[in-house]
């Protein structure tokens, strides 16, 4: 798998702010792989996910996306279709009266075709589940809806990585569900290369790789198994661990031998029910 | 209260009116209101009545849509009709009185015109959805564009603006809402109290809008929007034979309201 977007000792820093957001940051995205971000407040993950499409811009040193410097003003447009890039309030990227109408609105920019954009449209939109309501209008749509008619609006340029920005806080767990499910699909039967950036700790789960950010740096990086069974340093980075992780560490401090790295519930239980029998 | 507002609403449907490009109906709409402007005898004013009559039965919007938008205009209309009555010079309608048969006459044409006025874009707004609205007038000024005048900026604001109503409606329920919980009153007292009250949902309402825009804005960026330069559209609007017979009428129409015009009736 080859590399799709590039950090190198990049800084930045916010105009108003004397500390820097992202402070030294090098990181290597795999094409087609599923990497989540997490990080308290502050940490810089929201600023991570703007770099990847050009909307902040390293104070100093570069993002190469897929080989373009984000930097490059005459190759914006070439970089911001490579990369979509989805928000956290899905009422506030929502463009037009009518769902197709808001999902054609990329394509619309890059000035295709009508017969293309119509294609882009249908096809969008059927990944994300709603061509039935393409012709509703956004705002009767539930906040789980809306933000899949979001993800449409970006999958309509044809990107080769979609980034979210906390996509599901402002979701009931519902929608928190629709997303996920549609997010970890694209990734998993479309092969596209996801970014997800988030504080809800079990949406990091089913990713191929957790990144935690702490003071625009990255703190810790490996699969998920591996970086929630560091309970200890999780806390002191301000986060938690998913339920089951905190439950196999309670045990272990009790005395039961089981592991830490089992994440689902069926592996959780297996883990505390081998241990019993031993 | 705030679910009230009628402006912008489209009444979706499937009539010769609806079907009907958004251009060829704004201009009938610019047509119809010359007309109305040209009118000025009874016979003038006869042929606007008949032809908003008879778009409106082709159109199937049922009248009590339009009195229902109507009801903010109140004021004006009988304003209008008050001052024409009592300030027109002329024959009395009984003798020493102020009412003269002229001002009666002058009264019923303004009220006339602008009921006609007011309808007649009300049935362009019912009959044509917001997005088709802007797509048509961004068209129909496009030549504009040669001036320098930014015709895309301007009809992309307009669609912004309506597609955000439902939005800040709903905010404004919710920060009301709020506001209310913690004893806020916004029914009672005289107008400055009650137009005092509503500053506390203002202030919120005005900073999250400013929020939503550059949120919006990123968003757009994010989504390749450059201007208006080099876009393309997916839905093509197209002059069909409909169309160029509606404006035919519309011409004819035109014509004989200046004829009409030209010999006083």
């Amino acid at each position: 798998m080859s590399t799709v977007i590039q950090f190198e000792n990049v800084h930045f820093k916010y105009p108003e702010d004397t500390r820097e957001s992202l402070n030294g940051l090098n990181l290597e995205i795999r094409e087609g792989s599923f990497t989540a971000v997490l990080g308290r407040n502050g940490s810089g993950k929201s600023t991570l996910a703007k770099h990847m499409n050009g909307i902040l811009v390293p104070t100093e040193g570069r993002v190469l996306v897929a080989g373009i410097d984000t930097a490059d003003e005459d190759r914006l447009l070439d970089l911001r279709r490579q990369v979509g890039l989805v928000f956290q309030n899905p009422d506030n990227q929502i463009v037009a009266n009518v769902v197709e109408d808001d999902v054609a609105f990329a394509p619309e920019n890059l000035g295709l075709p009508p017969a293309e954009i119509r294609r882009r449209v249908d096809g969008a939109l059927q990944l994300v589940g709603m061509y039935e309501l393409r012709l509703h209008a956004p705002h009767l749509l539930s906040g789980g809806q809306k933000q899949r008619v979001a993800i449409a609006g970006v999958l309509a340029m044809g990107p080769r990585v979609l980034v979210l920005d906390e996509p599901t806080a402002m979701l009931d767990p519902q929608g928190r569900r629709e997303v996920l499910t549609t997010v970890t699909r694209l990734c998993r039967e479309q092969g596209m290369t996801v970014v997800l950036v988030t504080h809800h700790m079990d949406e990091c789960v089913g990713a191929d790789r957790l990144l935690v950010l702490d003071r625009g740096q990255i703190a810790l990086d490996g699969t998920p198994a591996e970086i929630f069974s560091q309970v200890e340093r999780m806390r002191a980075l301000g986060l938690d661990v998913p339920e089951t992780t905190q439950l196999l560490y309670e045990l272990r401090q009790e005395g039961l031998d089981v592991p830490l790295d089992a994440l689902d519930v069926d592996s959780c239980a297996g883990a505390i029910a081998a241990a019993l029998k031993r | 209260m705030l679910k009230d507002i009628t402006l912008g609403q489209f009444f979706p449907g499937d009539t010769l009116v609806h079907r009907l490009d958004p251009r060829t109906k704004l201009l009938l709409v610019t047509v119809f209101i010359v007309a109305l402007f040209t009118a000025a005898g009874w016979m003038g004013y006869g042929l606007c009545v008949l032809a908003f009559a008879g778009c409106t039965a082709l159109s199937k919007i049922r009248l009590r849509a339009f009195f229902k938008g109507l009801k903010p205009m109140i004021f004006i209309i009988v304003l209008t009709a008050l001052l024409n009555l009592f300030y027109t010079r002329g024959t009395p309608i009984l003798p020493g009185w102020i009412i003269t048969w002229e001002g009666i006459g002058r009264a019923v044409k303004m009220v006339l015109r602008i009921l006609l006025l007011v309808m007649g874009t009300f049935l362009l707004t019912y009959t044509t959805s917001p997005m088709a609205l802007t797509d048509g007038l961004e068209l129909l000024l496009n030549p504009l564009k040669k001036l320098r005048l930014p015709i895309h900026e301007m009809t992309l604001m307009m669609s912004m603006a309506l597609r955000f109503i439902p939005t800040l409606i709903e905010e404004t329920d919710r920060i009301m809402s709020a506001q209310r919980a913690r004893g806020a009153d916004f029914e009672t007292g005289g107008l400055v109290r009650r137009a005092k009250a509503l500053l506390p949902i203002l202030v919120p309402l005005i900073v999250s809008s400013f929020n939503r825009a550059y949120d919006l804005a990123t968003a757009m960026e994010s989504r390749c929007y450059h201007g208006g330069e080099g876009r393309s559209r997916m839905k093509q609007l197209k002059l069909a034979g409909i169309d160029l017979a509606a404006l035919a009428v519309g011409a004819a129409f035109l014509a004989l309201a200046f004829i009409l015009k030209k010999y006083g009736v």
